[in-house]
């Protein structure tokens, strides 16, 4: 739409007669423009949506014995009579196979998070200063960290979904006999690493976190091009990167809770 | 390609003033620190009530810091901040509320 506006609408447009801080003839309610508000408010929903899912974990978690060396043994061995301990289950990184590194992977992945906020804030702060190639660079930094994060989480999952290499054995009731079977990995229905719950919030937990993540990489990489198309120039303002960095931002927070309540406690 | 075009509207446009990224960058280091000591705990101190107190704490902090700073919300106007820290009250209730019913569960099974 951009391209087709001609030059003289959009000097016009910047007169007197378009008003920053009016949303359409009101007073800008909270000193903020309509978008960015909306952007809050999409947020405190989204917020209640993660936030259901991590207590419902909480629920979960509760209502299980957690591992005791007192009652089930000295070694802590997978099982699907308690919780497992997070360090135990999570304790692989790519290509170091078979060496016991608790937690290493995902803070790797934490801390890409971290950082790719981090540029985000400075591409903000370059749209503030209306400088165009800073914001084009921290933007492109910003969606390769996302993509990094989305290529790791992947890896996660492809771990945990084919399990360790000797499996877990369980023993479940089928036609009035009990009959052990060794199962690998995770899925909906079983789980190597514990209670099948467990492996299902998994799945649940991270993956809409993870398409989280996903739509703010297609955000920013809309955000990109535009900037590098020069519209938020002609427009006058970057506040898109302002908004859009918002839900980034959330991302990474919401990542900040998963990681402590999923993988530390 | 690009650098070309951003050169021609440089060109007829304005001053671009100096980077000011100093408190982006405290930002930064404060969380990555609280994210190190977050791992030194996980390694070196026993699973329990106290290490997850201190797990919870730093998970606020680096909420507080997020949302403070990155999304800039300590500088907004205070009617913008209530709006979004009250509702979190419900999230309180939720949380309460259930991990009281997941232990009862606990009890019943």
């Amino acid at each position: 739409m951009a391209a087709t506006a001609t030059h003289e609408t959009l000097t016009t447009g910047s007169d007197a007669t378009f008003d920053k801080k009016s949303w359409m003839g009101g007073v800008e309610p909270m000193n903020a423009s309509y978008g960015k508000l909306m952007m809050w408010f999409f947020l405190i929903s989204d917020t209640f949506t993660f936030s259901a899912l991590l207590v419902t974990y909480g629920l979960i978690r509760y209502s299980y014995p957690a591992w005791d060396p007192a009652v089930y043994g000295e070694v802590f061995q997978f099982s699907n009579l308690y919780w497992p301990t997070p360090e135990k289950v999570y304790n692989s990184v790519p290509f170091l196979h078979g060496v016991d590194l608790p937690l290493i992977f995902v803070g790797i992945m934490t801390f890409i998070l971290i950082f790719s906020s981090v540029t985000m804030v400075l591409a903000v702060e370059a749209g503030h200063r209306m400088d165009r190639r800073d914001v084009e660079k921290y933007m492109l930094w910003t969606i390769l960290g996302g993509f990094a994060f989305l290529g790791s989480q992947a890896w996660e999952w492809s771990h945990f979904i084919h399990g360790t290499e000797t499996g877990t054995v369980i023993s479940e009731l089928v036609n009035g006999q009990t009959i052990q079977r060794t199962i690998f990995g995770a899925n909906l229905v079983e789980n190597q690493y514990g209670p099948p719950a467990f492996a299902d919030l998994f799945f649940f937990i991270t993956g809409f976190h993870g398409t989280h993540v996903f739509s703010g990489v297609v955000l920013n990489i809309l955000i990109f091009y535009r900037t590098a198309t020069g519209l938020y120039d002609r427009r006058g303002h970057y506040e898109m990167v302002e908004k859009v960095g918002l839900y980034w931002h959330f991302v990474d927070l919401v990542w900040v809770f998963v990681f402590t309540f999923f993988y530390l406690v | 390609m690009a650098v070309h075009t951003h050169d021609n509207t440089d060109a007829h446009t304005h001053e671009i003033p100096a980077a000011n990224t100093g408190a982006i960058w405290r930002t930064f280091w404060i969380l990555a620190a609280i994210t190190a000591v977050e791992f030194t705990l996980a390694y070196v101190m026993k699973a329990g009530g106290l290490r997850t107190s201190f797990f919870i704490i730093m998970t606020l902090v680096k909420a507080f810091y997020i949302v403070g700073e990155f999304m800039h919300l300590r500088h907004e106007v205070k009617s913008l901040i209530w709006a979004i820290v009250v509702p979190i009250i419900f999230i309180i209730w939720l949380l309460v509320a259930l991990l009281t019913e997941g232990g009862s569960i606990f009890m019943l099974r």
